[in-house]
Formats: structure tokens, sequence, C-alpha cells
């Protein structure tokens, strides 16, 4: 008996899975998120009006433009590639940015509204509960990816014909399994967002001020995406997380083209890697003071 | 029953270990992880190039004859094609990873949609890093795609239907190759591209084996392994001082002789100037349907044959650019090719005007002044002139119009032009 009465002390194996619960529901039910979920929401309604306005709705039109994002001059063909584009143009900046915020408020928010002590006053343990904000962090890639995507599908549908896809070799594939491809794309981008929430997390752990944790994460989005532009700096940029991000679009080709997407991932689990071990050095080793 | 399991939260307090070396001792972990990454990615190319497979020896002439007899007729692969000719960077080439708007697909674009001509495209592989995916079926099917980011530019040519796509633009290129050139003709009829063509390996070998002869040498230089397979590499080097090339790396498939990779690297040293190589490669039969090509639905489609007979049309009456062409193609008339080998010298007799120099008046001052900056001024007994110059090829026009070009060094032309005085 004496036994039982410990159990209920021992954290059950799914205990983790409710902070989980509980920390995503949290997040999710914060209007800072909400608002970024909207702004990404909005960003392929903007760009599929944009170009029903420009090419006033003639199908075909558009076609060999100036430079644009990419695949934009196949939207008025087919609705779908209005996900490939929206994506294409959310990847670069707005995603990694919504990333960030959720990212570099995850520790440092918590810190900073004098919350975090009571987060580790119940038996979560350091190593668990940065986990499950890293976690919580991953769900936001994902659903903020799906929802861009459903966006744009949704935009595309009303907006354009929707029909067989063209891929990039030139060959068409059905509509279905165009959108097979689309799932696969959007989860191609959600998983090249995992090395930018990891450098968010460690970024959280050093700081107690969340904005400061955000702004810095944003500014070094920034900053990297630019030294990735410099030809003169081809040396490095191989090892800066956004160098392969859109070879999502391989995933349009016939056959697929794995090698850029295989770098992609890889470099992906690095940075993940290396940073989530460095905000868990920092973390558990820390002073928790606020 | 008291748990201290989640040491994290109060584990300072602990006694033990002092905090300072469980911090250091937690800090390495992320220091190590990356370090070992750094090694992984720093070691494992040098031990993949490193790794020079056990072949039995072989003369160069076996190996130049096991290329020749190579009848390799189906293959697919990934190329990877780097170019370095120290040409200035040209506006719209090569370019086009736009920061935060993503990548525009190639580069220069024009509106009419003609971008999708195969010839606009060679262009892009001149300079910068190009991958390409190959496949090839015999003589009458090959598949050549560029792949660029966001964006693909295949070449499929079954038959006698060659279709060019250009996916940025979505445009696609149809031309007919005559009928009557299919017995004789073996290789792709020529609406393909020859330099396209020449970016694989096989030809860009075989082009180099011809301007062999007593003014190279040809040696094999131990082996390497290309796209997994095991290679012997062909080393051939030009005897001719004045040559500017230093030396060409051919790989050469140990099992089936198909040159796998193809490396130019001039006499300078630095980069290779080119340096084409099969990253991947199959030798099965590539599906069927790799060939074929349909023009997808809303695709713009150029008949290639009528525009070039349009083009051909307006040819005569046109006299803006399309007489400078004309102009040019009188002077190839007076085309002559001087020495032999390697330090060959393409002379090309001009019409008398040559380059306005900046001494000259009006808009031709500054045009010279412009060329100036670009070439250096040389004098001999031929006169005067000025010598542009890459990595590889230099090229010398004199004040008179005569233009001297070739792989050689800037003294050989000078000497060129005296003797042709």
């Amino acid at each position: 008996m004496s036994q039982a009465e410990a159990v209920p002390r021992r954290p059950r194996p799914l205990w983790s899975l409710g902070l989980l619960r509980s920390e995503i529901g949290t997040t999710f039910r914060r209007w800072r998120t909400l608002a970024l979920l909207a702004v990404l929401a909005g960003v392929p309604i903007l760009v599929g009006i944009a170009v029903k306005i420009e090419t006033g709705g003639r199908p075909g039109g558009g076609g060999g433009g100036e430079v644009g994002p990419a695949f934009i001059s196949q939207v008025t063909n087919n609705g779908l590639f209005l996900v490939f584009t929206s994506l294409a143009v959310t990847l670069p900046f707005f995603l990694p940015m919504s990333i960030g915020v959720i990212a570099g408020d995850s520790i440092a928010g918590e810190a900073h509204g004098g919350t975090l002590r009571y987060l580790l006053v119940a038996p979560a343990g350091r190593t668990r509960l940065l986990l499950v904000k890293y976690a919580t962090t991953l769900t936001f890639c994902l659903v903020g990816t799906l929802v861009v995507a459903l966006s744009a599908l949704a935009t595309g549908a009303l907006l354009f014909p929707l029909g067989d896809v063209t891929l990039l070799s030139g060959t068409s594939i059905s509509f279905g399994e165009g959108l097979l491809r689309a799932l696969a794309i959007a989860c191609a981008v959600a998983l090249s967002l995992v090395g930018v929430a990891a450098v968010g997390l460690f970024i959280s752990t050093l700081t107690s001020s969340g904005i400061a944790a955000m702004a810095t994460t944003v500014g070094l989005l920034i900053t990297v995406q630019i030294l990735d532009t410099i030809p003169q700096l081809d040396a490095i940029q191989p090892y800066l997380f956004p160098h392969y991000w859109l070879s999502f679009a391989d995933l349009l080709r016939d056959p697929v083209y794995w090698d850029q997407l295989q770098k992609n991932f890889g470099l992906q689990a690095l940075y993940a890697v290396v940073f989530g071990s460095a905000a868990w050095a920092r973390f558990t080793t820390r002073d928790i003071t606020a | 029953m008291p748990r201290n399991e989640p040491t994290e939260g109060t584990g300072e307090w602990d006694g033990g270990r002092s905090p300072g070396r469980r911090k250091a001792v937690r800090y390495a972990v992320p220091v190590a992880v990356a370090g070992v990454a750094a090694a992984t990615i720093g070691l494992v190319p040098a031990f993949a190039g490193s790794g020079s497979p056990d072949l039995p020896k072989i003369s160069a002439q076996d190996l130049i004859a096991k290329i020749a007899k190579s009848d390799v007729q189906q293959l697919s692969g990934t190329v990877r094609v780097s170019t370095d000719l120290g040409l200035p960077s040209l506006p719209g080439i090569g370019g086009g990873a736009g920061g935060f708007g993503g990548a525009p697909g190639g580069g220069e674009k024009s509106k009419d949609g003609a971008s999708a001509e195969p010839q606009s495209k060679l262009m892009e592989l001149a300079s910068g890093a190009h991958t390409l995916r190959v496949a090839a079926d015999g003589p009458e099917k090959q598949r050549v795609s560029i792949v660029d980011k966001t964006a693909e530019y295949s070449l499929i040519h079954n038959g006698n239907e060659v279709w060019a796509y250009d996916s940025g633009s979505n445009t696609a290129v149809h031309n007919t190759a005559p009928e009557g050139r299919h017995g004789k003709q073996h290789r792709a009829p020529k609406d393909l591209p020859e330099d396209l063509k020449n970016a694989t390996p096989q030809d860009l070998a075989k082009q180099a084996l011809k301007a062999a002869g007593d003014t190279t040498s040809v040696t094999v230089d131990g082996t390497a392994r290309v796209a997994g397979r095991d290679a012997y590499q062909l080393l051939i080097k030009p005897k001719q001082a004045a040559s500017t090339v230093g030396s060409i790396r051919i790989a050469v498939d140990a099992a089936n002789g198909v040159p796998l990779k193809f490396t130019l690297t001039p006499k300078s040293g630095g980069a290779a100037a080119i340096d084409a190589g099969f990253t991947e490669v199959d030798f099965a039969k590539p599906a069927a349907n790799t060939f074929s090509f349909t023009p997808p639905k809303g695709a713009k489609v150029v008949d290639g044959d009528k525009e070039r007979a349009k083009a051909q049309r307006e040819h005569g009456k046109d006299f803006t650019s399309r007489k400078d062409m004309k102009d040019f193609k009188k002077d190839m008339g007076g085309l002559n090719v001087l020495g032999k080998g390697w330090t060959s010298i393409a002379t090309i007799k001009g019409a008398g005007s040559g380059l306005p120099s900046g001494k000259d008046q009006g808009p031709g001052g500054d045009a010279g002044k412009f060329l100036d900056s670009l070439g250096d001024k040389v004098n001999g007994s031929f006169g005067s002139g000025r010598v542009f110059s890459t990595r590889l090829v230099n090229a010398l026009i004199t004040d008179n119009g005569t233009i001297y070009v070739g792989a050689v060094d800037k003294q050989a032309l000078i000497d060129a032009a005296d003797a042709a005085k």
C-alpha cells in the first residue's frame, strides 16, 4: 500500500504530454499568436488578389513577366500554385519572424512575467520544461505553415481555376497528386523552420526580457538572410540556416531532386542539436530569479 | 518520500560538484556537437576525395581506346557544371537569389517568351555553377534539364522533335529536326545547341582528345572515385609553353569507359576554369516517359521553326541590331587560324575602322575610354591594340580592327600579330 501512496507523486509517463498540451493551449490562446496566424493567413489572400487584379483574370496571362516570387506566373492557370507562391513569399521572412516571436518569448516571456519559477516548482524539471517549450514552438511552425498553405489553397480555389498541375520539369500530374505534393511541401517548409526555432529558444534562455529575445532572434534572422545574399561570402553560406530554404521547390520536379532537400534537413537538424543543447546548458545552470 | 529526481531545479545547492564545473561540462555539449559536425563536414569530403580505388594499371592509349570503344547509350544522372572563365559577371545571368522575395527563375526573361529559346539559356551556363540532370537512351532520345532555384529549364529530344520548356516563364518552344538528316546524322540534330551538349563529360572528353597530337602529353594519373564509381584519371597537358591551359583531367569509368568528370585548370592556377562531372550516374535504361513531352495546359507554346523563319525574313529589312550581326558574319569570312594544337590563334581580319580609341571625339571617345578600362593597351611592330584577357582566352584587337583570339598568353598574340604583318 505504501507503494501505492508513492505512485501519485511520481511523474506519470504522460505527464510531460499533459504539460505539452497545456503549453500549446496557452500559446495558441494568446492574442499575439492569433494575430500572427492572421497575418500569415492574410499574405496568400493579398498575393492572390494582386495576381487576379494584375492579370484581369484572363488565364495564361502574366507569363514570362518580370522578376517576381517563384511560381507566380503559374498561379493564373492553377490556383494550387498559389500555395507554392505563398510559401515561397512567406518562408524568407513572415514565417521565421513569427517563429522568432514564439520561440523568443518561450522562456524569456515566462521569466519576464514572473511565472517561470512557478512552472519550475511543479516537478517538471528544467530539461523537460525546455523540451516542452521547444515542442510547442515546433507545433507552431507546422500550424503556421499549414495556415499559409490552407489560406492559399482556399484563395486559389476561389479566384483561379484548379486542375492538373504542371511540374517544373514540364510534366503534368493530376490535381490529387498535386495536393499531396503541396502537403509534402508544407511539411518541408515546416521542417525548414526547425533551425530558427532552436536559435530562438537558445536566445530566449539568455535573457529575462521577452521583447529582447524576440528582437534579437528576428534581427539575427535578417542579418543571416542578408549574409546569404552576399556573393563574396559563398564559402560560409552553405552553413547558414536559410541557405537551402527554397529547396522545397525541388519537390516539384520530376523526378524529385533530393540533394538540396537532404542538405536542408541535415542543416536544420544540426542547428536544432547545437542550439538546443546550448539552450539546455544555459537553462539548467542559470539562476532563476524571476 | 521526498524526490530529488528533478535535480535541475535545485541542483546548484546540492553541493558535491561546484556549479562552475557543472556549467562548463554542460556548455561542452553544444560545443562538442558543433565540433563533431564541423569535423565531419570538413573531413568526409577529404576522405572521399582521397579515396583512390585500387585498379589494375592501364596505359594512356588503352584508356583512350576504352573511351572510344565505350558504347554506353543509356544513362541518367546529375551533372554539376561550374565554370569560372574569369568573364565579368553579366547582369541577369546566374544571379537572382533575391533576398526576401524568393528567388526568381533564372534571371533575365524577355517579355515575348523567347527566353525559352535554347540559345538564350546557354549564356547562363557560361558562368557560375549549375546542376544539370541528364538522361539519354540512344542517339534519338536525350533530355537535359538545368536545375535552377525554384525553376527548371528542360530540353527534350525525341526522334525528330525537340522541345524546350522553361518553367519560369511557363513557355515551351517546339522545334522540328529536318527529316532528311536522320540517316546520316548520328548525333542529335543541330537544333540542340552544341554548347549544351558539350556540357556532358563525354563530349568534352572527345573534344579534348581530338586536340591531342604531338603537342600534347597524355598520361594516366592515378584513380579516383566519381559519383560512387571507380575511375581512371586521364591527365592531358599541353606541351606548348604559350598555352593558357594548365591541364585537363578526365575521370574515366573503369568498368565501361564513360568519361565521368572533366576538369580544365588554367595555367595561372586557382580554381578550375571548367569543372563538369557526374555527381550521380546510373547506366540503366531511363524510363520511356522521361523523353516524352506534351506542352502543359496553359503554357505558352512558341513554334521555334516559325520564329526562326520569321527572324530570317526580318533579317533582310531590319537594320537595327541585325545589321551588326550581318556585318559580323561578313567579317567571319576573314577567319583564319594560325598555328596549331593548343596555341592556334584565330584571326579575323577587320574592316579597317577597328575600335574607337580614346583620342577620338564624340561618343566614340567615351566608348574608347570604357574599352581602355577593360583591356590593356599593347604595342608591337604591328602597331597598337588592346588585349582583353580572361583566365583562359586572350584576345588582341588591333587598332585597324584585326582580332586575334586564342587560349594563349598575351605575348603569343603579339608575336602572331607581328608575324602576320
